[in-house]
């Protein structure tokens, strides 16, 4: 597969919260990238794709952060990310939030890392152990958002790259869950302005993953992981979070 | 008082919230079971909204051939332009028939407009007949869902209420006994009463029928018993043909509590013979929905409810938290777009999770509407001059990289000299998460610092 990407020009996209607060999942990414034959460029700026402002409503605020996204990632083939919930803002809300003309294309190449995996790379399996009770907390910005897999609501069956991925790996055993993609209540400035409801939905997600008996909470979004870290450590809850990338990278893959 | 205030004083009461969310999540699920026994629902929500876009783009004909149709078979149109004119018409109707007792049965319409305190102004007895309407107005409350109004209330609370209200016997919870009471409390009701008013689930403009889906049959009844049948429609109300309805029935029910079909679905083709039917049209701000590009497929909506149940805001904060005659996300776009000052903080009571659009069998793109509100409610100075700022601030900082960058390195020196100083700018966070470890260095720092190896 390295050979069909070797003029693929790729770059990862490392959104502020990540780098100021998860940094190990940016590394996971380069090098989970890398074992799977893909040399991905870090562009530094921006760090912020403008969805903190965008879901406020501060479309002014979050325009000249999508016009320099557009611009920094304009030169690549595709533009990888370990947030669904930032690849969902360049993907479904640049269009209208900027002209047509400040170069959209990159937008429908901008994809979250599990799926550019498996969609692009061609990975259909992980390889490696990680001999752990995984559950997986569906983001809703990547799976309503992006559709990576079939939400509950639906009557229909998508491929379903984040648990795909996540099953092929040895000894990784996924929990069932009552409530498969319940949202977990971060929201951004939700998990903040309406902190009873989010705590209540947080820890709801938490109750629910303890039951099924998850010694790890997975996403691929890092801040859903971020609340729900945060309501486990307060209780001290003995379940870990990580993102999806730090299990890959964890499990060491065949090599 | 906004909506995250109300929300907190809902979710306080922990044993309650779980309970309320619990019952509502029960009838999501049901609905998942009753949508996965149907191979085509996809199509089936499609055709909706195709329908309910035709509908849109073909309003003012379709208006017009009902009108004559539902003529045709005896009935009276009468059109309404506001909430104050339709109570005027019905108000009217009843007076110039001396009518001082209604049953009132399966209507938001009546709901929005504001009709039973109108009338009871003016002296009528009004009645509401489905047992959670009745529940509702017993205790002089709105309906706190718009198909299960009650369901706020423990069967113990209802319990009191009809020992309080008509006499039961003290400590009865038994929900069928409760029915039972209630049954022969509103049979009585439903004898003495001179007039009906229902709403309307759909109005046929090929055939000018109106379409009542209840699982009580009191439409049936209020508008059997009676000789004088009113019922209040939206203009959205409309389908072109009666084969359309197929389309409709068979999501409705699903949709709305998992049954296959509601257990009344009532056809009327004008008034029973020596009766009255007097339908009324109503606009009451659905053209300026009509007009505003973004919101206007929300004019599709059949308040089936689903997208309540399914919101995982609205199962943990209750009706009541959102202070509109319609919550939940349907209504989170709705009260804005009459009064956006009032209900500001409605489209921020959202994580944009997505659940209501992929539930909401005519497919409205609810959270994106609600992530258009926002937007709408900062270019109009309606969102929190703290979010602006905010939100100003943070693009300024992650505009400049070096700004960006000074800023975080200042940010992780605070956290770790003056632990307190950064609790009191997070508190919103930490009143029930600790904060995350921060890493000494950021991921671009460390980049760098390979880099200078
Ligand atoms: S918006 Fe859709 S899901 Fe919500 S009540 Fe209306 S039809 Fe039902």
């Amino acid at each position: 597969m390295s050979d069909r990407l070797a003029n693929v020009r790729v770059a990862l996209f490392v959104p502020c919260y990540v780098d100021q607060l998860a940094p190990q999942v940016a590394f996971a990414s380069l090098r989970v990238l890398a074992r799977f034959g893909v040399k991905a460029s870090f562009v530094s700026d921006p760090a912020c794709c403008g969805q903190p402002m965008a879901n406020v409503g501060s479309a002014d605020e979050a325009r000249p952060l999508a016009l320099s996204f557009l611009r920094s990632f304009a030169g690549f083939d595709y533009v990888v990310c370990p947030s669904g919930s930032c690849v969902s803002m360049v993907r479904n809300h640049y269009r209208g939030l900027v002209p047509d003309a400040a170069g959209l294309e990159i937008c429908g190449r901008t994809m979250e890392l599990c799926e550019f995996l498996s969609d692009v790379v061609g990975v259909d399996r992980i390889g490696g152990r990680f001999p752990h009770r995984v559950g997986l907390h569906k983001s809703c910005h990547g799976l309503r958002g992006l559709r990576l897999g079939s939400a509950s609501e639906l009557v229909e069956t998508r491929p379903d790259p984040v648990g795909e991925l996540l099953a092929s790996i040895e000894g990784l055993q996924l929990v069932s869950l009552e409530r498969a993609d319940e949202c977990c209540g971060f929201g951004g400035a939700f998990a903040v302005e309406e902190s009873g409801v989010s705590t209540m939905m947080g820890r709801d997600r938490v109750d629910d993953h303890v039951r099924a008996g998850a010694e790890v909470i997975a996403s691929i979004d890092m801040s859903c992981l971020l609340h729900l870290q945060g309501l486990m450590r307060r209780r001290s809850v003995g379940v870990r979070a990580m993102h999806v990338a730090e299990i890959f990278d964890a499990c060491g893959g065949d090599a | 008082m906004s909506h995250p205030e109300l929300a907190n004083r809902f979710v306080e009461d922990g044993e309650r919230a779980q309970w309320h969310d619990r019952s509502l999540w029960y009838v999501r699920a049901k609905r998942d079971r009753a949508a996965h026994a149907i191979p085509e629902w996809e199509r089936l929500r499609e055709l909706a909204a195709a329908i309910k876009a035709n509908v849109r783009a073909n309003l003012a004909d379709y208006l017009e051939r009902f009108e004559a149709e539902a003529r045709k078979h005896g009935a009276v149109v009468h059109w309404a332009e506001d909430a104050a004119a339709h109570n005027q018409i019905v108000w009217e109707i009843l007076r110039s028939r001396s009518v001082t007792r209604v049953v009132k049965s399966k209507s938001m319409l009546t709901e929005e407009c504001g009709l039973n305190p109108f009338l009871e102004q003016r002296g009528l007895e009004v009645v509401d007949t489905d047992l959670g309407e009745r529940i509702v107005q017993l205790r002089d409350e709105p309906p706190s869902h718009i198909v299960l109004p009650a369901i706020h209330l423990r069967k113990e609370e209802v319990g009191e209420l009809f020992e309080r209200e008509l006499g039961t016997e003290p400590g009865l919870s038994d929900p069928a006994r409760l029915t039972e009471a209630a049954r022969e409390h509103l049979r009585e009701k439903f004898l003495a009463a001179q007039a009906g008013i229902t709403g309307v689930n759909f109005a046929v403009a090929e055939t000018g029928g109106i379409v009542v889906c209840t699982n009580e049959g009191n439409a049936d009844l209020g508008t059997a018993l009676p000789p004088l049948h009113i019922a209040c429609m939206g203009i959205e109300k409309i389908v072109p043909r009666a084969a359309d309805l197929a389309v409709f029935t068979r999501l409705l029910a699903r949709s709305a509590t998992g049954q296959p079909i509601t257990a009344y679905t009532s056809h009327m083709h004008g008034p029973r013979a020596g009766g009255e039917l007097h339908i009324v049209i109503v606009d009451n701000g659905r053209t300026g929905m009509m007009a505003r590009e973004s919101y206007r497929q929300s004019l599709g909506c059949i308040r089936c409810g689903a997208c309540l149940n399914t919101c995982p805001v609205y199962r943990r904060s209750g009706g009541y938290s959102y202070e509109a005659v319609i919550p939940g996300p349907i209504g989170s776009t709705l009260g804005p777009g009459r009064d956006p000052a009032r209900h500001a903080s409605l489209p921020y009571a959202c994580t944009l999770c997505g659940s209501c659009a992929d539930v909401c069998p005519v497919k409205i793109d609810l959270d994106r509407q609600l992530f258009h509100w926002r937007s709408d409610l900062v270019t109009s100075g309606l969102s929190s001059p703290r979010k602006r700022r905010a939100s100003r601030l943070a693009s300024l900082i992650m505009r400049h990289p070096r700004l960006y960058r000074a800023v975080a390195k200042l940010a992780r020196v605070v956290a770790a000299r003056a632990p307190g100083a950064t609790s009191a700018v997070l508190s919103g966070w930490t009143v029930s998460r600790d904060l995350p470890e921060i890493p000494q260095r950021s991921f671009r720092e460390q980049l760098e610092d390979l880099g200078d190896e």
